[in-house]
């Protein structure tokens, strides 16, 4: 493909990490041992290897990893700890060399793999924003030419002249990604940087980044948040040990890597009544996650309903019995309490026995997100449940697959708010007089 | 859609924009590699501003500042007018001690508070060396080179101290820039090998004072090298700091001492650490961001 900005063919890295476990069955051999390891050493490091290489075990952090990106992409690298992200995006910023493969490269490479390295505490805010500037690839007269807007961007406006040892890790953060932001690169790199600032000066970085596309530049972009690469990419890539798993477009990608990941459980149950959590008078057996066709699914999808259901045992009869929901948001917003309010149960006193309840959420109504369910259960109608109360006892993700009919239609950027309705909308249309349209341009023109 | 966005951008940018920009190939480099100077013009503006904020943070909260540069010397100079001009006699060319040995002091502290901050300069750097990509050669040599203002100031002493006892430097001085640079090839060939070493072995962090030491007493800087029989004085240009400083003496204070076998063989001896250096340097630069 000739608007290929970064191909990468057969690209490895090996670390060569811990120690093997050496035996030396006497004392006097491993006195030996280690009073022959610094000529060993030595001898190795005027070879020029690794004086450690037959001490330690080997780690593949990428493993024959071949990738072709193409100008004005802006691409998704997900996956979880130690599957590679990092390591690809410094071997594509030549910190590392790779073991074995070959990646090409057209256009200027800028990185932001952790903004804020080499700022010097002793130096102003415009002396590191020179230095740093530099150490990024800027010219002089470049960061010259910029400063005025890298300051403005950092809202540091005055404190520009003060070291920065005594700048807040705020602003800190921020002047370091303003500068990293102004580097123009044709290719940029970026790190997990969202991760720094308050959530106004993140959008920022968004739209920042947005901008970088629109000039017709590449961004790689590496995030445990899937829903920021949701958000951000169009094109995304799951690496798992070093490997790409998945090259995809970004939503797609990204269900899959939240279906995989194990961090959310959308059906859990008790088998064993003595285990299961409750009171004397009902105990929880399960509680599962449920599309609309009646199927578990730890991702549903935005437009569909999701039930959610719950099985308890009714140990002693005779008592009225109120089942609730809670559901948070993944920054842990509470977003709603619901109880059983059905007339044949409300209030109502239950004979022993096992029951299922769902409730049914809506398409439509939340956000993207991870929901996480917190279950309980009373028999006084009191807050908090007395006979169990199980946080985060399942999760499910909320995706949109982005096809045209949901809230945010086709657009594919930030889209804010904790629920997501599908709200009514009415327009009134009146056409405007021949004549007043001229007289209207006249008084804008003037 | 992602197709869609990327046959728009081609249709705006005719592809041949594409290939106007230079093309890096990441490959795994094997035996001996390039110096590759070119990227080290292309960052030649990075090297002026750690030199420079090297120069500027050096003396941050210190109460004497900058005059800790010429206070150093000084000392040592006083101390070894007091034992070995007052106490052992040694002898220095009929110029007056304090001169003879604070000339010498002059290369000497450029060369070894070189050595000293640049072979730890990989280290020091660590986060910078891990996150972000330079020639890391400029790491070394911009800590030789943050020491060339604090030369300069007690250059400026010296020369306070030759008006003070009333030396005249000679038609020699035009030659004090070959004995300044190579002075500087000699620390910058030192501390390539240091520094790079250092990224493995954390011994070079004791070996340097221990070496500036042991390096302070075999350079003739409280001494004379014309102790020496001619024939053994070739041979002590092995020690390029030898031929440094005899140079020096010798343009600026007129010493018999001529730049002769001597100053020849340091010369040598210097370029050959600083192109050793070098090489060696570029074979373990990548290993660097994964092991320092």
């Amino acid at each position: 493909m000739s608007d290929s900005v970064i191909r990468i063919q057969h690209l490895s890295k090996r670390y060569l990490i811990g120690r093997k476990k050496a035996v030396y069955p006497t004392l006097r051999d491993s006195i030996a041992h280690a009073a022959r390891a610094p000529f060993r050493r030595l001898g190795k490091l005027v070879r020029g290897q690794a004086a450690t290489e037959d001490l330690c075990e080997t780690l593949w952090a990428l493993r024959d990893v071949s990738l072709d990106i193409h100008r004005g992409e802006i691409v998704g690298l997900i996956g979880g700890n130690g599957a590679g992200k990092s390591t690809l995006l410094k071997i594509l910023s030549r910190i590392t060399e790779p073991s074995s493969g070959r990646a090409e490269i057209r256009g200027r490479v800028g990185s932001l793999l952790e903004v804020g390295t080499g700022f010097h505490p002793e130096l102003t805010g415009r002396e590191n924003t020179y230095l740093n500037g530099a150490m990024l690839g800027m010219h002089r007269a470049e960061i010259a030419r910029k400063f005025d807007e890298i300051v403005a961007f950092a809202e540091i406006e005055r404190f520009i002249d003060t070291p920065v040892k005594h700048y807040s890790s705020g602003m800190y953060t921020r002047l370091a990604f303003a500068v990293a932001a102004h580097l123009e690169p044709e290719i940029l790199l970026v790190d997990e940087v969202l991760a720094v600032g308050d959530v106004r000066f993140q959008k920022k970085c968004l739209n920042k980044m947005q901008d970088v596309r629109r000039c017709g530049r590449t961004v790689i972009f590496v995030s445990h948040n899937a829903f920021a690469i949701t958000q951000l990419c169009q094109r995304a890539i799951l690496l798992q040990e070093g490997k790409v798993m998945m090259d995809d477009t970004a939503d797609k990608v990204v269900n899959s890597y939240l279906a995989s990941s194990s961090e959310t459980v959308a059906s859990r149950d008790w088998p064993d009544l003595a285990e299961a959590p409750g009171g004397d008078v009902v105990r929880l057996r399960a509680v599962r996650v449920k599309t609309k066709e009646g199927q578990t699914a730890e991702t549903t999808d935005i437009r569909q309903p999701v039930g959610i259901e719950m099985e308890y045992d009714v140990l002693k009869p005779g008592f009225a019995i109120s089942t609730f929901y809670y559901i948070y948001n993944e920054h842990s917003v509470h977003l709603l309490t619901t109880a059983n309010r059905h007339p044949a149960w409300h209030k109502v006193p239950r004979p022993a026995g096992r029951y299922k309840s769902t409730s049914w959420i809506p398409g439509n109504f939340f956000a993207e997100g991870t929901m996480s369910v917190r279950v309980g259960a009373c028999v006084t109608d009191d807050l908090p449940p007395d006979q169990f109360d199980v946080p985060d006892v399942v999760a499910f993700h909320v995706v949109d697959p982005v096809e045209g009919d949901s809230v945010r239609g086709d657009n594919t950027g930030p889209w804010g708010g904790v629920v997501r309705p599908m709200l009514e909308w009415t327009t009134e249309y009146c056409p405007i007089e021949a004549g007043t349209l001229e007289a209207l341009g006249q008084e804008v023109d003037r | 859609m992602e197709h869609e966005l990327t046959s728009h951008v081609v249709t705006a940018d005719p592809h041949g924009l594409v290939a106007e920009f230079p093309l890096v190939v990441i490959e795994p480099s094997r035996g001996w590699i390039s110096l590759r100077l070119q990227d080290l013009w292309r960052f030649r503006e990075l090297l002026y501003f750690l030199v420079w904020r090297d120069m500027k943070v050096r003396y941050k909260q210190t109460l004497l500042g900058v005059f800790w540069a010429i206070v150093q010397p000084v000392l040592t100079t006083i101390i070894f007018s007091l034992f070995f001009g007052r106490l052992a006699k040694v002898p220095s060319e009929g110029i007056p001690y304090p001169i003879f040995c604070f000339a010498a002091l002059v290369p000497w502290n450029f060369f070894a508070n070189g050595m000293s901050q640049a072979s730890n300069s990989l280290v020091g750097s660590a986060d910078l060396v891990k996150k972000v990509y330079f020639p890391r050669l400029i790491l070394p040599t911009a800590g030789v080179l943050s020491g060339v203002v604090d030369s300069c100031l007690s250059f400026l002493i010296l020369l306070v101290m030759m008006f003070h006892y009333g030396l005249v430097p000679s038609y020699r001085t035009v030659f004090l820039p070959l004995f300044a640079l190579l002075a500087l090839c000699c620390s910058l060939g030192v501390s390539l090998w240091l520094s790079a070493m250092n990224v493995q072995f954390r011994d070079v962090r004791y070996i340097v004072p221990f070496l500036t030491q042991f390096w302070l007493f075999a350079t003739p800087i409280a001494y004379p090298s014309t102790l020496l029989s001619p024939r053994w004085r070739a041979v002590y240009g092995l020690n390029p700091m030898a031929g440094v400083v005899e140079g020096f003496r010798w343009a600026l204070l007129g010493t018999e001492a001529a730049p002769g076998p001597l100053v020849l063989v340091s010369a040598v001896v210097s370029l050959a650490f600083l192109t050793s250096g070098a090489f060696y340097f570029r074979r373990m630069e990548k290993t660097f961001a994964d092991i320092v």
